[in-house]
């Protein structure tokens, strides 16, 4: 067996047996202040659907920044898809950012291009062929339901459709986990709802989702697993569970 | 690396320099403007060291050797060399002249060595100095046995070596030479390069500056999108090749615009300065055009290209670790 074969069963077990997403008694500290994070330990499952909740300062950032490992912990152990991020290379992060899709509030598009660009725009990064481009690229706006806007600017698009077109970008490429962080946070109650329904479906076809969010409407209705946190801990864990006020 | 790749970050080099174009614009004003003072400079020094050189390229030494030929001055009890008499080894064969000839010729501070004989030397002398028909009335040449070598130099600096060299020699007599020519010139030299040398510093400097700033501008237009890429997974090369063919691109733009002005300027100055003060031009000749740009063409654009490709990876590089 090569060895790249033996990594591959190795993280293969490593999900079997902690999930996809694996965080062992993790702390992060910045250079002032309190810890981010504060021995945080916590697992979830392949094909989950999971939102983390918390106030303003809770960690909810830090603990996205550390899972795309654009942060490394202070101590402890970050494992996502099976790859210790502590041990990963520098050259090795493009790789693995390719297994996650990632949603932000404030939708990260390249505003300068177009729908279809800025979708293509991450199957080129992988390097995938023209051809197939230009057959995905059709498909995927039109399950986030942008077929007939590819030729639009970014900047002409309603706050919905662009995080419809920043959720594309991030699918297109079959990534095992999506990160969406307070992807509702810039939308009105319409499109927010129409944004979770749509990661719902995302979820069903097998994606693991994760959604960071302050909505607690959403949050109390969907009855997904609800993780709490404060001030750089986890203060509550539980499936169907609901937001908790800090107070 | 796929072609389609390739050809997309190519293609992505240009598009991005039509997508920022007021930062475009500002590197390439930025490049221009430190490149077009380069340039200027450069034409006006290679122009002064061309003048220099020329001058230096008429400077020669006169070697002249030990001779028993000629008026022996019997009031004064010497021969015409001055000497009372010669050792064997002190009066040079026709053969030994000839070869001290060659090895003056392969000196590396030597460009020319003529012989001028006895007869030549007389000859010249008195026409130079009383017309032809004076020359001829003499029964016998008062200069006979004065056989010299008239040396020039390629490199003035050097002067003094060689002299010492000539003087070593038994068969020489004596050296004539203006120690005040070379040691002036040799200074204009020195002087010339200390200039060069300050105002490359200087505008080294200013361009670091300028382009310092430009580079801040686009670490602003650019920390968004290498942001973007850098989340969704691409590698440094694919995120640094775009930015460093733009680079490249405003660059060659920066460097071929003064190139264009600095052309069209010399030109019209050359034409100006020979037709307005054409006395000029007996003791000063100008480069040319095409022997300016000679040089100043590729170094520009090497300059502009390489200012961009660096600036580029700079700006990335900030970028790059997220």
């Amino acid at each position: 067996m090569s060895k790249k074969e033996m990594l591959r069963r190795r993280r293969e077990e490593m999900i079997e047996e902690n999930g996809v997403i694996f965080l062992d008694n993790v702390s992060k500290a910045y250079t002032t202040g309190s810890p981010a994070l504060n021995g945080v330990t916590l697992s979830i499952g392949r094909g989950e659907f999971v939102f983390i909740v918390g106030e303003t300062g809770s960690g909810k950032s830090t603990l996205i920044k550390l899972l795309l490992r654009e942060l490394t912990a202070t101590s402890g152990s970050v494992y996502v898809m099976g790859h210790d991020l502590g041990r990963l290379r520098h050259r090795q992060v493009p790789k693995f950012r390719r297994n996650i899709g990632v949603v932000f509030q404030d939708f990260r598009l390249l505003n300068d291009r177009n729908v279809y660009e800025n979708v293509a725009f991450a199957q080129r990064i992988v390097q995938t062929p023209p051809s197939e481009i230009r057959r995905n690229v059709p498909t995927i706006l039109a399950t986030v339901g942008l077929a007939g806007k590819y030729k639009a600017k970014t900047r002409q698009l309603s706050g919905g459709e662009q995080q419809r077109v920043a959720m594309a970008r991030a699918l297109i490429n079959n990534p095992s986990i999506l990160l969406a962080d307070e992807p509702t946070g810039n939308l009105d109650p319409k499109n927010s709802w129409e944004i979770m329904r749509l990661l719902e479906e995302i979820n069903e076809s097998g994606t693991t989702v994760v959604v960071v969010t302050h909505n607690r409407e959403i949050v109390n209705a969907m009855h997904k697993r609800v993780i709490t946190m404060r001030k750089g801990v986890i203060v509550s864990d539980e499936e169907g569970g609901e937001y908790i006020d800090e107070d | 690396m796929k072609i389609s790749t390739l050809f997309y970050t190519i293609r992505q080099g240009f598009a991005n320099i039509f997508r920022n174009k007021w930062y475009s614009l500002a590197s390439v004003a930025t490049i221009s403007a430190c490149l077009f003072l380069f340039g200027i400079f450069y034409a006006i020094v290679t122009n002064f060291q061309s003048i220099v050189m020329k001058v230096e390229e008429g400077v020669s030494l006169t070697v002249y050797f030990h001779s028993e030929e000629g008026v022996y001055n019997e009031k004064e009890g010497h021969f015409a060399d001055g000497c009372v008499s010669h050792t064997p080894e002190q009066l040079p064969s026709d053969e030994r002249l000839e070869e001290i000839g060659q090895e003056i010729a392969r000196r590396p501070e030597v460009s020319k060595v003529v012989f001028v004989s006895d007869e030549e030397a007389w000859k010249k002398w008195a026409t130079d100095s009383y017309g032809e028909m004076y020359a001829e009335g003499f029964p016998e040449n008062p200069l006979a046995g004065e056989n010299s070598y008239e040396i020039y130099l390629s490199d003035v600096s050097m002067q003094s070596a060689l002299v010492t060299w000539l003087e070593s020699k038994p068969e020489v007599r004596s050296v004539n030479y203006s120690a005040v020519t070379a040691d002036t010139l040799s200074g204009a030299n020195l002087l010339i390069a200390y200039i060069s040398l300050g105002i490359i510093v200087i505008l080294l400097a200013v361009s670091i500056f300028l382009i310092s700033n430009t580079v801040a501008i686009g670490i602003s237009v650019r920390s968004a999108e290498i942001n973007i890429m850098k989340y969704i997974g691409a590698t440094d090369f694919f995120v640094r090749a775009p930015f460093v063919i733009e680079g490249m691109l405003i660059g060659l733009a920066g460097a071929g615009i003064p190139l264009a002005v600095i052309y069209s300027i010399y030109n019209y100055a050359l034409t100006y300065v020979m037709e307005r003060f054409s006395v000029l031009s007996n003791f000063l000749s100008f480069l040319s055009v095409e022997e300016i740009f000679h040089t100043l063409t590729p170094v520009s654009l090497i300059m502009g290209v390489g200012i961009g490709f660096f600036g580029s990876i700079i700006t990335v590089r900030k970028h790059l670790r997220v």
